[in-house]
C-alpha cells in the first residue's frame, strides 16, 4: 500500500529542492580559490609601465584586489563605492586592469577618479584566469600571509561592503 | 483597444476555464447530468474567448503597434509578415497564451471526437482540462500578461532575436507544444479514471489514440528543433543535452513508455496502475519542463528571461497539479484491479521491461539535468553535467532496449516460448552481428561504438523485415493482398521500429565518420575534404530585409564534376546590430556538405577562415523520426478507431468493465451482444 | 595538341595564385587535443556551451590557455587539473567521480537494476495471486470461431 505514496512524497521531495533552487542563481562561478595562496604574479603597472607590481610586495598587509576595465559596464556601478572606500583608508584597493587598452584605462580613470594605490595592466587577462576571474568586475580579498579569503563575483555594493568585506577586513587586520 | 479586447476576452476566458473545471466534475461525483452537459458547450466558449485573444495579439504585431509591451520587445517594422505571426511565441508571455491556445483546441478535439464515451468520463476529462487552463490563464492574468502596455509606445521594436528568424521558429513550437500539451489529454484520462473508480481496459482503448496523436506531434517537433539547431547555429551539431531540450526528452521518453503500456492494458488490463502513474507522468514532466524554461533555475540557451516571482508561481502550479494527482494515485490506486495472467517469458513482459527502461533512461536524463541545483541547494556546490555524462548513461541503456524491440513483437502474448523466438532472430543476430563486424571496416574506421551502432540498427531492420516475412507467408493471394491483410496498427509498430534503425544508423555515422577542416581560404583555394575539392570564389555584400550581409561562394566539385555551390553568410541584423552565421548546406541521402564562415583574414585581400564539414548520413536522424512519426500516424488511423466511431451510432456501447483473462477482442463481441 | 599546350600555359598563372587552402590552426595535432579537451570543459560566461564552441572572449583565452599547457607537454589530466583549481568543477562538462557524485554516476544503472528486479519480482507474485480464468468449452468454441475470421496477432 504504501508505495502507491512513493511517487507524491518523491514528487514533493522535488518540489522542495526546485523552491530552493529559485533563490540561488546557477551562474555565479564561486571561487575554489578561497583560503588558498594568491596566485603569485608581477606586471607592469598601468600608469607607470616601466615599473612592477607583484602581488608578493603586499605580504604583511591585508588588502583588496579590484578586477576591473574601461569598457566594463557594472564596473562604473561600483566604482563610487570603491572611490568613497578608498578614502576612508581602511584597507588599501588595487587595481587589475582586465583585457583594457592602457590609453582607454587611464582615461577612464582621470575622468571617474582613481581609488587605486595602483592598478596592474592585465592585458592579455593570464593573470585573471589564474584568479579565476570569468567576469569583470570581481574583487579579491587577501591576507597579511596572501591568502585569499574572500572573492565578491560582481559589482561591489555598499552592503556588501558593510556586511561582509569590512567587517572581514577587521579581522583580518587584527591578525 | 485591440489590446484591451484581447485582455478582456483573457478574463472571459479564465472565468469559463474555471466553469469548465469545477462543475462537470462536480455534476459527475453527484451523478448531475446537467452539470456534466455543461463541459462540451463551455469548453467551446473557452476556445472561443481564447482564439479572440490570440486573434488581438497576432493583430498588433501584424500592425507593428508597439504600445504593447510584448510586441515592442519581440518584434519589429521591418521584419517580415510571417516572422512577426511567429514572435508572438518567441518570448514568454506570448508562449504562454499559445500553450492556452493549444490546450483548448485539444480540449475541443476531445469534446467533438468523445460521443461514444459515458457522460461522466467526458465530463471528468474536459473538466479536468479545464483546470489546468485555469492555472495558465491565471498565470498569464497575473504575472505574465501579453497585453501589457507601454506608455509612451515605442518608435519601433526592439526586434525579434535574429537566431528566431528561422522558419524553424514558425513551425517548431507550435508542434512541440501540441506534443506537450496533448499530453494533458492522457492525464485527464487517467484522473478521471481514478475519480470515478472505474479502471477496466476500455479506459485504455479510449486513451490510446490521444496519447498517440499527442506522441507523434511531441517526436515531430523535438526533430524539428535539433534539425533547426543544426543548421542555425554554424557548427552541425544537433543535439546537446541542454537542460531545455532534456525537459522536451523526459516527457517523450515517458510518452513512448505510456503508449507501450496503454497497448498491455488495452489488451490484457494489466499493469493499470502502472499505465496510469506513466500518464500521469508524462504530462508532469511536461509541466515540469515549462517550469525548467522560465524560472532561471537552470542554465540554457534556450531559456526565457527569468523572473523568480514567475518561478513561484510555476512552482505552486507543478505543487497543486502534480501532487495533486498523485494524492489521487495514492488513494485510488491500490484499489485497481491486477487484470490478466501471462508467463514471464510473454510479450507482456517485453512491453513491461521495455517501460521499465524507458522510466529509467527518463529518470537518468531527469537525474543528470537536476543534479547540478541538488548539489547547489545542498549547499555542496557548483556542478555541471554535460553531453559527456548523458552519452555516457544513455546509450548503455538503450542497448539492451533496441535489442527487446526486436523480440517484443514476435513474441506472443500470455506465453512466448523462448526457443521459438530464438530459431525466429538467430539469423537477424548473426546477420547484424556480421556486418557490424564487415561494415566499419569498408568505412574505414572500427571503433566498438561504430559497430555497436550498426549492430543496434541492423538488428531492427532485420527482425522487423523478417517479422514481416513470416506474417505475409501465412497468408495467401497476391503480394498486394497479403500486404493489405496485416492491420495499419502492425504497420505503424513496424515503421516506428523501423525508424529507430534509421536514426541509429544516422548518429553512429555522423558521430563515428565526421570530417572537418577549419582553413584559411584565399579567394581560389581549394579544400580537399571526404573526397570533394571545395573552392572559394570569394565574399561579396548583400542586404535582405532587415539585414546586411556578407555572401560568400563556395564552389564543390567532385572529380571535376561540379556538385553543388554553397553560399554561407555573415549576417548583421539592422535592428539589434547582432551578428548571425548561416550556414551553407548541401543535404544527400548519403551525407550533408556543411560550410559557415568564420571571421574575414584581416590585411589579406579578401581572405576569410572557413569551416567546412562532411557529415555522413546526418539527414537519417530526422528521417528516422519522422519514420516514427509516419508510425505513429499509421496505428492512430488503424480500423479498430474508425469502426468504433460508426459503431456508436448504431448500438449503444456500455461501460460494463470487460471480463479479465483471455486475448478475445472484446469490442466485437459486445457489439453482437454476446457478453 | 599545341592548342592544349597554349591553354595550360595561359592557366599557369591562376594556378600560381591560387592554391591548396592551409588549416587555420598551424598545429592541426595541438588542435585536435584542445577541441577535444574543450569539449568537455564548460564555457563558463555562456549559457550551456562548451568551450569548444563558444565565441566568448574568455573562451578564447582559455582556449588559448590549453593549447599553451598542451604545447608544453602537459599530460590531458594536468590541464584539466589547471582549469578546475582555478574555476572549480563548474567548468568540467564531465562530472568528476568523487563522493558527491555517486549517486549521479551509479544512480542510473543502480535504478536499472534495482527496476528490473523490481519487475521480475511483481511478475513472480502476479502469477499466484491473478485467477485463471478459463474460458468454459461453448465459450472456446465461440472465440474459436471468431477468431478464425479475425486477423491473428492483431498488435
Amino acid at each position: 500500500m504504501m508505495r502507491f505514496m512513493l511517487p507524491l512524497v518523491a514528487f514533493l521531495v522535488l518540489a522542495v529542492f526546485l523552491y530552493v533552487g529559485l533563490h540561488l542563481d546557477p551562474h555565479e562561478v564561486p571561487s575554489p580559490l578561497i583560503g588558498k595562496p594568491a596566485p603569485a604574479f608581477s606586471l607592469p603597472q598601468l600608469h607607470e609601465p616601466n615599473k612592477q607590481f607583484s602581488a608578493q610586495e603586499m605580504r604583511g598587509k591585508v588588502w583588496m584586489l579590484n578586477v576591473w576595465s574601461s569598457w566594463c559596464v557594472s564596473c562604473k556601478e561600483e566604482h563610487p563605492v570603491l572611490v568613497a572606500l578608498a578614502q576612508k583608508n581602511i584597507v588599501p584597493v588595487y587595481g587589475l586592469d582586465y583585457k583594457d587598452k592602457p590609453e582607454d584605462a587611464e582615461a577612464w580613470l582621470a575622468g571617474a577618479g582613481n581609488p587605486y594605490v595602483l592598478s596592474a595592466a592585465d592585458r592579455e587577462g593570464r593573470v585573471g584566469i589564474d584568479y579565476g576571474v570569468y567576469g569583470v568586475p570581481e574583487t579579491y580579498l587577501i591576507d597579511k600571509q596572501g591568502v585569499i579569503r574572500y572573492k565578491q563575483i560582481g559589482p561591489v555594493t555598499v552592503q556588501s561592503l558593510n556586511e561582509k568585506i569590512l567587517p572581514m577586513v577587521a579581522e583580518l587586520q587584527k591578525k | 483597444m485591440i489590446p484591451e479586447i484581447g485582455n478582456f476576452a483573457l478574463i472571459v476566458a479564465l472565468l469559463l476555464a474555471l466553469i469548465q473545471g469545477v462543475l462537470p466534475i462536480f455534476g459527475a461525483a453527484r451523478g448531475n447530468a446537467v452539470l456534466m452537459s455543461l463541459a462540451r458547450p463551455v469548453a467551446a466558449g473557452q476556445f472561443v474567448f481564447i482564439s479572440i485573444a490570440i486573434g488581438c495579439l497576432v493583430y498588433s504585431f501584424l500592425n507593428n503597434d508597439f504600445s504593447v509591451l510584448y510586441v515592442a520587445e519581440h518584434s519589429n517594422s521591418q521584419l517580415p509578415m510571417h516572422y512577426r505571426v511567429a514572435a508572438l511565441w518567441g518570448g514568454h508571455e506570448g508562449s504562454l497564451l499559445l500553450w492556452a491556445f493549444i490546450l483548448t483546441i485539444w480540449t475541443i478535439a476531445v469534446a467533438t471526437f468523445s460521443k461514444h464515451l459515458p457522460q461522466e468520463m467526458v465530463a471528468r476529462v474536459i473538466g479536468v482540462m479545464g483546470l489546468i487552463s485555469v492555472g495558465f490563464l491565471l498565470f498569464m492574468l497575473l504575472t505574465s500578461n501579453p497585453f501589457d502596455r507601454l506608455l509612451p509606445a515605442a518608435m519601433d521594436g526592439r526586434d525579434l532575436n535574429p537566431q528566431l528568424q528561422d522558419p524553424g521558429l514558425v513551425i517548431h513550437p507550435p508542434m512541440l507544444y501540441m506534443g506537450y500539451v496533448g499530453f494533458s489529454v492522457a492525464f485527464s484520462f487517467a484522473l478521471s479514471a481514478l475519480l470515478g473508480g472505474q479502471m477496466d481496459a476500455t479506459w485504455a482503448r479510449w486513451s490510446r489514440p490521444w496519447t498517440t496523436v499527442a506522441w507523434v506531434f511531441l517526436t515531430l517537433g523535438i526533430a524539428l528543433g535539433s534539425g533547426w539547431a543544426y543548421y542555425a547555429l554554424g557548427w552541425g551539431g544537433w543535439w546537446f543535452w541542454d537542460p531545455v531540450e532534456n525537459a522536451s526528452f523526459m516527457p517523450w521518453l515517458v510518452g513512448t513508455a505510456l503508449i507501450h503500456s496503454l497497448a498491455v492494458t488495452e489488451k490484457r488490463g494489466a499493469f493499470k496502475s502502472w499505465t496510469v502513474l506513466l500518464a500521469i507522468a508524462a504530462f508532469s514532466l511536461s509541466l515540469l519542463g515549462t517550469f525548467l524554461v522560465r524560472s532561471g533555475v537552470l542554465t540554457s540557451v534556450h531559456a526565457f528571461a527569468t523572473d523568480p516571482r514567475r518561478g513561484i508561481f510555476i512552482l505552486i502550479f507543478l505543487v497543486v497539479v502534480i501532487g495533486s494527482s498523485l494524492l489521487l494515485f495514492a488513494w485510488r490506486a491500490p484499489k485497481i484491479g491486477l487484470g490478466g495472467k501471462f508467463n514471464i517469458v510473454s510479450r507482456e513482459t517485453m512491453l513491461l521491461s521495455n517501460n521499465v527502461m524507458l522510466s529509467v533512461a527518463a529518470a537518468s536524463v531527469f537525474l543528470g539535468t537536476l543534479y547540478p541545483l541538488f548539489m547547489d541547494a545542498l549547499g555542496m556546490g557548483k556542478l555541471s553535467v554535460g553531453p559527456p555524462y548523458f552519452n555516457a548513461v544513455f546509450v548503455p541503456l538503450m542497448t539492451p532496449l533496441v535489442m527487446m524491440m526486436g523480440l517484443g513483437p514476435i513474441a506472443r502474448w500470455k506465453q512466448a516460448s523462448l526457443p521459438d523466438m530464438w530459431v525466429r532472430v538467430r539469423w537477424a543476430l548473426a546477420s547484424s552481428m556480421t556486418i557490424a563486424v564487415l561494415l566499419p571496416l569498408v568505412m574505414g574506421k572500427w571503433t566498438p561504438m561504430i559497430a555497436l551502432g550498426i549492430l543496434l540498427a541492423f538488428w531492427v531492420f532485420t527482425t522487423t523485415l523478417l517479422d514481416l516475412r513470416k506474417r505475409l507467408s501465412n497468408r495467401e493471394g497476391s503480394l498486394g493482398q497479403r500486404l493489405k491483410s496485416q492491420s495499419r496498427s502492425y504497420y505503424g509498430m513496424q515503421f516506428a521500429h523501423f525508424g529507430i534503425g534509421i536514426f541509429i544508423i544516422g548518429v553512429t555515422m555522423v558521430k563515428g565518420y565526421e570530417t572537418e577542416r577549419d582553413v584559411r581560404m584565399d579567394v581560389n583555394d581549394t579544400v580537399q575534404a571526404g573526397g570533394y575539392e571545395f573552392r572559394f570564389d570569394g565574399v561579396r555584400q548583400q542586404s535582405g530585409p532587415n539585414y546586411m550581409a556578407s555572401q560568400g561562394r563556395v564552389t564543390v566539385t567532385k572529380n571535376g564534376e561540379l556538385v553543388t555551390q554553397l553560399y554561407p553568410e555573415k549576417r548583421n541584423y539592422n535592428a539589434s546590430g547582432m551578428p548571425m552565421t548561416e550556414a551553407a548546406i548541401a543535404s544527400g541521402f548519403l551525407r550533408d556538405l556543411y560550410v559557415s564562415l568564420g571571421e574575414p583574414i584581416p590585411d589579406s585581400n579578401g581572405a576569410w577562415a572557413v569551416r567546412i564539414y562532411i557529415k555522413p548520413f546526418v539527414d537519417w536522424i530526422w528521417v528516422g523520426c519522422v519514420f516514427m512519426a509516419l508510425g505513429g500516424m499509421l496505428a492512430i488511423s488503424d480500423r479498430r478507431y474508425r469502426i468504433h466511431a460508426k459503431k456508436s451510432n448504431k448500438a449503444g456501447i456500455s461501460s460494463e468493465p470487460v471480463h479479465e483473462g483471455g486475448g478475445v477482442k472484446e469490442s466485437k463481441l459486445a457489439a453482437e451482444g454476446k457478453i | 595538341m599545341k592548342s592544349i599546350l597554349i591553354l595550360l600555359v595561359c592557366l599557369m598563372p591562376v594556378l600560381a595564385v591560387a592554391g591548396e587552402a592551409k588549416d587555420i590552426a598551424t598545429d592541426q595535432v595541438t588542435e585536435k587535443r584542445m577541441i577535444g579537451l574543450a569539449e568537455n570543459l564548460r564555457c563558463l560566461v555562456c549559457q550551456n556551451e562548451s568551450l569548444a564552441s563558444s565565441h566568448a572572449e574568455l573562451a578564447e583565452d582559455l582556449r588559448r590557455e590549453v593549447r599553451e599547457q598542451i604545447k608544453k607537454g602537459m599530460t590531458d589530466e594536468q590541464i584539466i587539473d589547471y582549469l578546475v583549481t582555478r574555476y572549480g568543477d563548474f567548468v568540467l562538462y564531465n562530472p568528476p567521480v568523487k563522493s558527491y557524485t555517486m549517486l549521479l554516476w551509479f544512480g542510473p544503472f543502480t535504478l536499472f537494476l534495482v527496476a528490473g528486479a523490481g519487475l521480475f519480482y511483481q511478475l513472480r507474485k502476479r502469477r499466484k495471486s491473478v485467477p485463471e480464468t478459463d474460458l468454459t468449452p461453448e465459450a472456446q468454441h465461440r472465440a474459436a470461431a471468431m477468431l478464425n475470421n479475425d486477423k491473428e496477432n492483431q498488435v
